[in-house]
């Protein structure tokens, strides 16, 4: 019994707490990038570099922040932060519409013309974050780091295994939480979130209602630059800020939400952590746990590892292929790519 | 008075002209329906009508006030009002909200009104909260009238409404455009089953290459042995 406990509580540690962390980064990123898909009818490459930059402009201000002193007791300085950082990528996600993708809008150019544009912005804006604050590693994280530690957990319990909590993971599900439940409830119950789910749906219709095409456009930016900021920066407090990182990130987030279906929100949040959990678990070493559950005599050298965690992104490059042979308009059916 | 008058209307989509001086009117409270062959201009002539295509010469009047060169979009606001024969409701969205999105250029409380539109087609009271994408083909095109009548139109155009349903729902669906136009609104429709739209029209028109060839009350044009041969299969 209790080596069945301790081998739950490894998976807990290993795969169930990171992974909902990691798969509300996910599932916020690719709110945007499906958001962006459904009104502009474009896959945003630029995405993650725009994750990257909110994140960056957070980065700078909590540390113009951390020495001047100011702080919010146990939680990050980076949430008090991450407003300039929101306001700095709205501003970069309209003025990139502004002068790049409303020229093409007006050209109605096709779906894989926007694509290699975004490809565009992706790389401009990837050189100026780079540029600002170069290619290291940053660590912006303060305040108390743990919401439970493993020591802790196992002195109260006494079970061999520990499990810990991260405060960035905690704040990670719960923002999500309360971050998502926003933008449902904009795109339910509000007349400029249903006239913009209009706009998706039909575009000729919505024009024929009187639905603004500019605007909706503009909400959408503005949407996706909220929901990029708070991704970005959540993933820096929970892992760090690395801009390259953001840049591989974009691989997984598309995976998300091209498996949830693409253009259905829905579906992005499951796509989410759907990636998240299989990533954690098919390059998670279950030596331990079966050691646990079947005895340590059994087992060989190996570690029962299905996948070194250095190909982690090949197991969302896997789902993205399958899915797309399998069922191409995703889980909850967006539209086909 | 009519409603809405287009006179001597020529115009095309770039290159020849489609219609070539036709002239059609709809009085409030009436069933106009445009009939003619495939390629006659008759769905040309009614969007020339709400402005998704510049007329080269012609006027277009609606209650007596010139609205040339105004685009569809401020034509909703002045009154008018149109189902596209496809695409013509919101799939992913509900029914009410599909009617909500229709007076969305409104603006004020809408309840009254869909309160009125549930009454027209009960039906859809019932499916208030199902996305119009899951409805049957009758029941969408019910919707999509809903949708156009929630701007309270004067006039409202619809381009062949009973394409692709059945003959039973065809009835069903021309019973509830009698009732629409009961309430005092003007309806102009084009129609491919000509035979049972003349039928309920108070007044036809059949277009031959995009000019006038028989104007009349639906019911004399039914009985008019030179459009049953030419038109409406002897």
């Amino acid at each position: 019994m209790e080596s069945a406990m301790n081998a739950l509580i490894l998976i807990g540690n290993y795969i169930v707490v990171p992974g909902l962390a990691y798969g509300s980064q996910l599932a916020l990123g690719a709110l945007g990038v499906t958001m962006i898909y459904a009104v502009l009818r474009f896959s945003n490459f630029g995405h993650g570099e725009i994750m990257s930059f909110g994140t960056m402009l957070v980065i700078l201000t909590t540390f113009a922040m951390q020495s001047a002193g100011l702080a919010i007791g146990p939680l990050p300085t980076a949430l008090l932060a991450l407003p300039v950082g929101i306001f700095g990528a709205i501003g970069l996600c309209l003025l990139l519409d502004r002068y790049v993708y409303k020229f093409y809008r007006q050209q109605r150019a096709s779906p894989v013309i926007y694509l290699i544009v975004s490809i565009g912005t992706m790389f401009i804006v990837g050189g100026l974050v780079r540029f600002i604050i170069g290619p290291r590693d940053r660590n912006f994280g303060d305040g108390e780091r743990f919401i439970l530690k493993a020591g802790e957990f196992k002195a109260n319990t006494g079970f061999s295994e520990g499990l810990a909590i991260k405060t960035a993971q905690g704040i990670t599900v719960l923002t999500t939480f309360f971050v998502v439940g926003l933008v449902f409830w904009f795109l339910n119950y509000t007349r400029t979130g249903k006239s913009m789910r209009a706009f998706a749906d039909n575009e000729d219709l919505a024009l024929l209602s009187g639905v603004n095409p500019d605007r909706v456009v503009k909400i959408t930016w503005i949407i996706t630059a909220v929901l990029a900021t708070i991704a970005g920066t959540l993933y820096g407090l929970d892992k760090s800020y690395k801009p390259l990182v953001y840049l591989h990130l974009l691989l997984p987030i598309f995976a998300a939400a091209i498996v949830g279906g693409v253009g259905n929100p829905l579906g992005a949040i499951a796509g989410g952590y759907v990636i998240a959990f299989s990533e954690l678990a098919i390059t998670f070493a279950y030596k331990k746990v079966f050691a646990y559950v079947f005895g340590d005599g059994i087992l060989g050298d190996g570690l029962l590892q299905l996948l070194s965690t250095d190909y982690k992104f090949a197991v969302s490059f896997m789902i993205l292929v399958i899915v797309l042979l399998v069922k191409p308009t995703g889980i909850f059916s967006g539209k086909t790519l | 008075m009519s409603a809405l008058v287009g006179t001597a209307m020529t115009g095309g989509y770039g290159g020849a002209d489609i219609l070539r001086g036709c002239t059609i009117s709809a009085n409030s409270g009436e069933i106009t329906v445009i009939v003619g062959p495939n390629g006659a201009g008759k769905s040309t002539a009614m969007k020339a009508m709400f402005g998704m295509l510049n007329l080269r010469t012609g006027t277009v009047l609606l209650d007596g006030k010139d609205i040339n060169g105004l685009p569809p979009q401020n034509r909703v606001q002045c009154g008018m009002s149109f189902v596209p024969q496809t695409q013509n409701v919101f799939t992913s969205m509900t029914v009410e909200e599909n009617l909500e999105m229709g007076g969305f250029i409104r603006g004020d409380d809408l309840t009254d009104t869909i309160e009125e539109i549930f009454n027209l087609f009960p039906v859809l009271r019932e499916k208030r909260a199902q996305p119009a994408g899951e409805l049957s083909g009758g029941q969408r095109q019910q919707v999509a009238v809903g949708r156009a009548l929630m701007t309270q139109p004067k006039v409202l155009m619809l381009d062949e409404p009973t394409a692709g349903v059945s003959p039973i729902v065809m009835d069903e669906l021309f019973d509830r455009i009698i009732d629409v136009a009961r309430t005092g609104v003007a309806i102009l429709m084009v129609e491919q089953n000509a035979k049972q739209a003349l039928q309920i029209a108070d007044r036809g028109y059949v277009l031959v290459q995009g000019e006038n060839r028989y104007t009349d009350r639906g019911a004399a044009l039914l009985s008019n042995p030179d459009v049953r041969r030419a038109f409406l299969g002897g």
